[in-house]
């Protein structure tokens, strides 16, 4: 019961932990293209919060100005942004021509 | 008992906003007075637009349901309360009733930073601008999901023009934020804040109001943000998503009663909100005009003096038009009703010269009195402007605000740098 | 200020997460999941803040909630069939998928229940740690003595500029 009262860096790395899972299950799971770019997107955040929970560990031993975690969380917010936009681009460009969104359906070599 | 009231009045001596002295009831207490203002400034809002509006126009407006149509609001309100609600029939329940949810959300929400005063916010956030330009982007979603819901295809053009036109006019007035923001660095230190009590004693230290600093600079980035705010916010000229000779009310046309009153609510409140963060950042927030001019004790009274000298003018304004009051005795009960709210006006300007309330007073009023010149130049701006069709208007957003943004960034920038009016008064000083 | 009542809100904002997640993951209705999605981008916001992040959390509401999110609807609006709603909506080899993600499940929960001790107890952080944190994360990416991320930060524009273009030139109509 301490362990759950008392919130410590372990909780906030085993909520991205479970997150990571939720998008990898997506991912391999399911059809449709919107969704699973949008289990990549889980994917991305879970591992966002583990840079900034270990950056707020190294914050409490190192001095205020460790933010090392953050800044490279901002990256990789810009790089998800860069990311969703070039795979949406790709999926309403193959939308045009296979009038399908589900994954499997993209099997054009199997003739 | 003691230690509440003692908790309660430990808030009274330190001198911090609500959110960081960590005082969760006046807490309470600022968002209570928040909600309540910004309800009658909307409702005060509805009354202004249809009698200027109407003013301008060449008309007269409501005129029936009080004196002067001042009760016209109540009635509006009560109508959309009592109206049947109806909800298109392949319609998607849960998106189509959580929309206008969000849009009010994200439309209050703004206003947890927004600094009256020194102390007189609910918190002062250190990313206090980021944080009401990131929640104010939040209300783009409402209005995709409400054109989504609807089923039906006007809803569904509105919603995607007005997201789009938002869209691309949050990134002029994100360019227009930084040159802002660059600005409060010119201090000893060289860091600047992006928190907006901040930004305001940067304004206050600097001694300039930042619309006038780097002389054209300031007013080029002060005027992107103006337009760009009206188009953030669906007014005329840039109405297009929800223009009845259009779109037969765009992005809304399905939503009847109370939900469409709650997109009406969270109109002019982002109204209001985005009014706020330009006097914040160029009009000098809670601050005086001319405090380094016309300074003294003199003029700090006759400054001092305005907020009761406002009110004692619309008191005069009410009793003028009692006296122009047709003399039927149909027209009493308004006529009474009119002279009564002239009595309440006058009543209030006449406590606001006691010196203990005008002291407190004043950085509430001076903000408000320029919250209310914004109202007016956007309801002058819908009487005056023709409409932009939505190619011109995306035209104008990324091909003229956009270079014209990043232009005065930059020159904002250099100028903070080379400081060149330090260079143009040595030069003149030498010469002369 | 202290902060107050943190394992409330600490497990308020992570259920909101995982029931969005698990939202996101099961419906049938694209939008459906990503409203779910903007739910647990928002909660993730607030986890930020408890973490004392607060320009990290601005960033997130702003890019993430309010500029990928209005991206995915745009593009499930255009590309929304009506039929996709009533096939299967899992993958022939889903158990494969499940048994996988459960095989990286159980290893995760290896690692953190024999790596517990090298998270020693939070060190409590100072107290104004979130009065100054645009000013350090500043000073992190653009500061004169510490400044490190600088050529990070150019090149992330570039590669925003590439998106762009590569977006533009990939959505619009043929010519």
């Amino acid at each position: 019961m301490d362990t759950m009262l008392h919130i410590s860096t372990l909780h906030y790395l085993v909520l991205g932990a479970a997150l990571f899972l939720l998008g990898v299950i997506g991912v391999l799971t399911r059809r449709n293209v919107v969704i699973v770019l949008m289990s990549i997107e889980l994917i991305l955040n879970a591992v966002n919060l583990n840079l900034v929970a270990f950056s707020h560990y190294w914050q409490g031993i190192q001095g205020p100005n460790a933010l090392h975690g953050q800044v490279f969380a901002i990256f990789v917010i810009t790089d998800a942004a860069a990311e969703a936009a070039v795979g949406l681009g790709i999926l309403i460009a193959f939308f045009r021509n296979k009038e399908t969104i589900n994954v499997d359906e993209v099997n054009l070599l199997k003739w | 008992m003691q230690p509440i009231i003692d908790y309660i009045k430990s808030y009274l001596d330190s001198n911090q906003t609500p959110g960081g002295a960590g005082n969760v009831f006046w807490a309470f207490v600022y968002i209570l007075l928040v909600f309540v203002g910004l309800s009658v400034a909307v409702i005060a809002m509805n009354w202004l637009e249809r009698k200027i509006l109407a003013h301008m126009q060449v008309r007269l407006g409501p005129m029936r349901v009080g004196p002067h149509g001042l009760l016209q609001p109540i009635a509006d309100a009560l109508k959309l309360l009592l109206k049947e609600d109806i909800i298109p029939a392949e319609a998607d329940g849960l998106v189509f009733w959580i929309a206008p949810f969000i849009v009010v959300l994200a439309a209050f929400t703004v206003f947890v930073v927004v600094p009256f005063g020194p102390t007189h916010a609910i918190t002062d956030m250190n990313i206090g601008i980021l944080f009401m330009l990131g929640v104010s982007s939040l209300s783009v979603l409402g209005i995709v999901m409400a054109g989504w819901a609807s089923n039906s295809h006007y809803p569904l053009i509105g919603a995607l023009r007005s997201s789009a036109q938002m869209v691309s006019y949050e990134v002029a007035m994100g360019l227009a934020v930084v040159s802002a923001i660059l600005m409060t660095s010119l201090n000893d230190s060289g860091t600047g804040t992006l928190s907006m009590i901040g930004i305001v004693q940067a304004q206050q230290a600097e001694g300039v109001w930042f619309v006038f600093k780097f002389f054209p600079l300031g007013l080029v980035a002060f005027f992107i943000f103006a337009i760009a705010m009206v188009a953030e916010t669906n007014r005329a000229p840039f109405d297009l998503p929800e223009a009845e000779s259009e779109l037969t009310a765009g992005f809304h046309t399905e939503y009847s009663g109370f939900r469409w009153s709650l997109f009406f609510l969270a109109e002019y409140s982002a109204m209001i909100a985005v009014s706020s963060i330009a006097i914040t950042l160029w009009l000098g927030g809670w601050l005086r005009p001319f405090p380094n001019w016309l300074s003294g004790s003199v003029w700090t009274l006759v400054f001092n003096l305005f907020p009761g000298i406002t009110f004692l003018f619309l008191a005069g304004l009410c009793f003028y038009n009692v006296r122009r009051m047709p003399k039927h005795p149909y027209f009493k009960i308004q006529t009474m009703g009119l002279a009564g709210f002239g009595g309440l006006l006058g009543l209030i300007g006449l406590f606001l010269f006691v010196p203990a309330v005008f002291t407190r007073v004043q950085d509430i009023y001076w903000f408000s009195i320029k919250v209310a010149g914004f109202m007016y130049l956007y309801i002058w701006y819908r009487g005056t402007f023709p409409r932009y069709r939505f190619d011109q208007l995306m035209k104008v957003g990324w091909k003229v605000l956009l270079p014209t943004g990043l232009t005065v960034l930059v020159l904002t920038a250099l100028a903070g740098f080379l400081d060149p009016y330090a260079y143009l008064e040595a030069w003149l000083k030498r010469l002369l | 200020m202290t902060p107050v009542a943190t394992p409330f809100f600490f497990y308020l904002l992570s259920g909101t997460m995982l029931i969005g997640g698990i939202l996101v993951i099961t419906r049938k209705n694209a939008v459906h999941s990503a409203l779910a999605l903007i739910a647990t981008l928002l909660a993730q916001a607030g986890i930020y803040l408890m973490l004392y992040a607060p320009f990290v959390a601005g960033v997130q509401i702003i890019l993430y909630a309010g500029g990928i999110m209005v991206l995915f609807l745009f593009v499930i609006m255009l590309v929304n069939i009506e039929r996709t709603q009533k096939e299967r909506q899992f993958n022939k080899q889903w158990l494969v998928g499940v048994v996988a993600a459960g095989a990286l499940g159980g290893l995760f929960i290896a690692i953190y229940t024999k790596g517990k001790g090298i998270f020693p107890d939070r060190v409590m952080p100072p107290s104004n740690l979130e009065a100054s944190n645009v000013q350090q994360v500043g000073a992190l990416l653009y500061g004169p003595g510490t400044g490190q991320y600088m050529f990070a930060f150019e090149i992330a524009s570039l590669l925003l500029l590439v998106a762009i273009i590569g977006a533009v030139v990939m959505a619009k109509k043929r010519i």
